[in-house]
């Protein structure tokens, strides 16, 4: 293994980039366009780094790699770092969009620029630590740190009722965090280590399981979100600024359908087998009841974040099969969420810029004014309704795949959603691009910049080379998800 | 005379005070007196980190690792208000030589306090550490708040000190001794005047700590009293109080701790709870301050209500990170100073992030790390706790506290939000907080950058508490 610790190095870069920003004075246009650049230049840098890891990557070892292991808090809580193939997609993942959420706000953010760049390298820094620790406190830090500039980036650069929102969004989570630390020092005291390694390989007893999975599962359900926890989320998703909109549902949720592959079945074998029909329930509830309130969204942002609770509806699905095509379905799917609601959300974002709005029947006939804008649109909206040839696809047909397997009254709810989405995605699409361009204020709409171009292209490559050619990313997620399968069969048997 | 020695730092203090006294009235130079306090708190703290470890007084007054610890963080917290004194007292109207004085004499109360091994020697501590409290809260003559301020906390005070004289006078005449360890060596469990004892003595250290249900002077005080004052209110005599209680609970009533656990069981439930919703109402930030130091004191119960090695460990992990996170509070409310005077409405608080983009950044951290929100030293704090809770098996304890902590998150939240999301009001003055830097920086990233080398608190919690237990 490589000696130099490229994951501390990738954690720690955004924290070096924080005290560069703060040295840059912020009192005139030109200073804050030179804020702007440094954290552009500071996230992009780390996105490079992040991409040595791909190439440095041993595909045929399902065990985590570039381990870190320091004394941290004392004998038990240590300073672990280390990725497998579940984890390195979602570092790049995150990586690859905070530049492009920067380069996002490169217009819409007019005020306190400093500290919005601030809070995003912050943010930046929690979110890869979440994915890299390999230690329960340390994970819990990371996961309930990315609160804090998330809560001021909805609270700040937020919309009309972004006060609400955002308390909504940070008390939501923290209570159903706060069962996860009991939890994770419950775990510590009765097998005296925080360990993730040493613990995925620790028989709990039954009761610990149940006691314990529904703890964790309190927090992931919240932050992913379940039905009927997910009512945070589309309040959030309406008052954040597109960036703030794009990191929220590009990682945030990530985190923990991460965690439930991580933790809850990992450790907890027992317990998840016996809840997993009531996940199934919840996600064949949270796919159908949230595709269908999708269809009556008036704003735009809220039908996408509405769409994301369905999405991740397949997500849970798919893991709590415990199958290998389910998990990778479940890792996929999040993938491409992460890039297809991300563009979405930016795709809003464009016309928000130009109009102000985001209600749909401001729009309509877009397509004349805006052809190129229409065309990448597309792309995210066929994607979304996993049209077979993009990525959300894949992940869609694998974990569909790995529930007929193992209950078909499921997969045949959970098909549903997949019409519904299609519903409800192509008429949203009708309403903004087709039609005639009739409204008077959109006819001083433009077409996409240059910088605009620069950060749809790479989405939509990945896009489309993720649904058409899917066989790398499986490559990678391959050999660790085997290895958890097999370590819960064992378990289980 | 041998035990003259081990009390040699108190002794300094006394002279130097006494000194002062007299001097001062000749003297007229404040802030040489004031210099001069803070040098010899100073010379204290080395006076303390040299002292050989010794029982003095028959055993009635000892100087352990736990009263090392603990002494040094009263000094600092001492000194911390002392430096906040220097840069506000012509601004508040305070600019009388006394104060340094009087707070070096509640010092040596509350040094007193928590060496001492004896009910009496805990009374005489008590009652020097609360009487100079009683002048200080008062202070301000010419308001009408800081006079009530005084005369609420004299009179609820001198209540409490009433209710702990009688639990002592129960506890000698039921178990025969005033010290400590023989109190330990003679118990008789099944006495019930022995249990009386106990709870009249707790009532009046719950008081002192202000826990609820006798937490009432709290606010009325903290929001009555100059702010150097209620910062020295938040920062020292709670350390004192909580120590002292530790020592009397764990040298003397060990063996009966089913008794009085639930006690404190119940003063930290009723504690964290009432705190998480009276804050949610307020509008002062001195009030806000008090109840959020209700609800710390509730927090920091569990580690004694928990009676381990790991709860006591907590506890004073949980005071530490308490000392550094409240000064940094307090010479923050002390720079909300226009010409026109100085500002504790929460409102008044109002877009400040426009004019003040680190100073508030700083005490946002420092908001969320009071909430407990990862990675700031607050969570550390918590974490402690309810491993504590956890491991002694009071897993209700510990839902309760996680509850109560995100409750009382509102209210943090709330402090952040005024500054952040809210209108931007006028400057504030930026030049005379200079000695508060001196405070307000250190702090503040101390508390940020907890997280990467947590090791030494631990290890100086670990080092205190190898004497109690």
């Amino acid at each position: 293994m490589s000696e130099i610790p490229i994951l501390s190095i990738l954690i720690f870069i955004p924290v070096v980039g924080i005290f560069f920003m703060l040295l840059i004075r912020n009192n005139d246009d030109q200073s804050s366009q030179n804020l702007k650049h440094t954290a552009l230049w500071i996230t992009f840098l780390n996105f490079i780094i992040s991409l040595s890891l791909l190439f440095s990557f041993d595909l045929n070892n399902p065990d985590f790699q570039f381990v870190e292991k320091y004394a941290w808090i004392e004998s038990g809580i240590s300073y672990h770092l280390g990725i497998d193939g579940v984890s390195i997609l979602f570092v790049i993942l995150t990586t690859m969009l905070v530049p492009i959420c920067i380069l996002a706000s490169y217009e819409s953010i007019k005020f306190s620029v400093k500290e919005y760049l601030i809070s995003f390298l912050a943010l930046e820094t929690f979110m890869i630590g979440v994915f890299c620790s390999l230690d329960l406190v340390l994970f819990y830090l990371f996961f309930e740190g990315g609160l804090i500039p998330m809560f001021l980036i909805i609270g700040i650069w937020g919309g009309e009722r972004r006060v609400y929102s955002t308390f909504k969004f940070f008390l939501y989570t923290l209570a159903g965090s706060v069962f996860m630390l009991l939890a994770i020092i419950y775990i510590f005291i009765s097998t005296g280590t925080t360990d993730v390694e040493t613990l995925l390989l620790y028989n709990f007893t039954t009761n610990e399981q149940l006691i314990l999975w529904i703890a964790f599962f309190t927090s992931f359900m919240v932050k992913i979100p379940m039905w009927p926890f997910h009512t945070w989320l589309p309040d959030a998703h309406v008052e954040a600024p597109t960036a703030g909109s794009v990191i929220l549902a590009g990682v945030l949720l990530k985190m923990a359908g991460y965690g439930f592959i991580r933790f809850s079945i990992g450790f907890f074998p027992d317990a998840s087998e016996f809840f997993a029909p009531f996940i199934f329930s919840l996600s064949v509830i949270a796919i159908i009841v949230t595709s269908l309130i999708a269809l009556v969204q008036e704003d735009m942002k809220k039908l996408i974040a509405y769409s994301s609770v369905a999405h991740m509806g397949f997500v849970t699905l798919g893991i709590f099969t415990f199958t290998v095509q389910g998990i990778e379905g479940g890792i996929i799917q999040m993938i491409s969420h992460g890039i297809v609601s991300a563009a979405l959300f930016l795709c809003v974002g464009v016309v928000y810029d130009r109009l102000h709005t985001r209600e749909i029947a401001r729009y309509g006939g877009l397509v004349s004014k805006m052809p190129f804008y229409s065309f990448s649109f597309m792309i995210f909206i066929l994607a979304s309704l996993g049209l077979p040839g993009t990525s959300g696809f894949v992940g869609e047909f694998l974990v569909l795949l790995s529930i007929f397997t193992v209950n078909t009254y499921f997969a045949i709810f959970a098909t549903t959603g997949v019409v519904l989405a299609a519903t409800y995605s192509l008429w949203l699409y009708r309403r903004i691009i087709f039609g005639a361009l009739i409204k008077d204020d959109l006819s001083e709409m433009f077409d996409l910049t240059r910088r605009e171009i620069i950060i749809f292209l790479p989405l939509i490559i990945l896009t489309i080379f993720i649904g058409l050619y899917p066989k790398p990313i499986i490559n990678i997620i391959e050999p660790s998800t085997e290895k958890i399968v097999n370590q819960i069969k064992m378990k289980l048997d | 005379m041998q035990s003259l020695v081990y009390i040699l730092p108190e002794i300094f203090l006394f002279i130097v005070a006494t000194v002062l006294l007299v001097t001062g009235l000749f003297l007229k130079n404040i802030k040489l007196i004031n210099l001069i306090a803070i040098f010899s708190l100073l010379v204290t703290v080395i006076l303390i980190l040299n002292q050989p470890f010794q029982s003095a007084f028959l055993n009635s007054f000892v100087v352990d690792e736990f009263s090392l610890v603990l002494k040094v963080m009263i000094l600092i917290g001492s000194i911390a208000s002392l430096i906040m004194f220097v840069s506000s007292k012509d601004d508040l109207n305070i600019n009388i030589y006394e104060f340094p004085i009087l707070i070096i004499f509640s010092t040596i109360g509350m040094m007193v306090m928590v060496s001492a091994n004896d009910l009496l020697a805990m009374f005489i501590g008590l009652e020097l550490q609360s009487l100079s409290l009683y002048v200080l809260a008062a202070l301000n003559r010419n308001s009408l708040l800081s006079s009530e301020a005084g005369i609420k906390y004299f009179i609820l005070g001198a209540l409490s000190s009433g209710l702990l004289l009688f639990g002592i006078s129960y506890i000698y005449g039921f178990s025969g001794n005033t010290n400590f360890n023989l109190i330990a060596v003679n118990i008789n469990p099944e006495s019930l005047g022995l249990i009386i004892g106990i709870v009249f003595v707790l009532a009046g250290l719950a008081f002192k700590v202000s826990a609820v249900p006798f937490h009432m002077w709290t606010p009325d005080v903290y929001q009555g009293a100059p702010t150097p004052i209620t910062g020295f209110f938040a920062l020292a005599p709670k350390i004192a109080a909580m120590g002292l209680l530790v020592r009397f609970l764990f040298n003397s009533f060990s063996e009966i701790y089913i008794d009085w656990q639930q006690i404190i069981f119940f003063i930290s439930i009723a504690s964290m709870m009432l705190a998480a919703f009276a804050a949610i109402a307020q509008t002062n930030l001195k009030r806000l301050m008090a109840y959020s130091s209700i609800g710390h004191i509730g927090y920091s119960l569990i580690g004694v209500a928990s009676f381990t090695d790991e709860g006591l460990r907590s506890l004073l992990i949980y005071l530490m990170i308490y000392l550094i996170m409240n000064i940094a509070v307090f010479a923050f409310l002390l720079s909300l100073k226009r010409n026109d005077g100085y500002f504790e409405n929460i409102s008044d608080l109002s877009g400040m992030h426009k004019n003040h983009p680190l100073r508030t950044m700083l005490i946002a951290l420092i908001m969320f790390s009071l909430a407990g929100i990862p990675p700031l030293a607050g969570f550390f704090g918590k974490f402690y706790i309810f491993v504590a809770a956890i491991e002694s098996e009071m897993l209700f304890l510990a839902i309760i506290g996680v509850m109560a902590s995100v409750i009382s998150a509102f209210y943090y939240l709330r402090i952040v939000k005024i500054m952040y999301f809210d209108e931007p009001r006028e400057e504030f003055d930026g030049s005379s907080i200079k000695s508060l830097n001196l405070l307000y920086y250190p702090s503040s990233i101390l508390i940020i950058i907890f997280f990467i080398y947590p090791s030494p608190v631990i290890n100086i919690s670990e080092y205190a508490i190898q004497s109690i237990i």
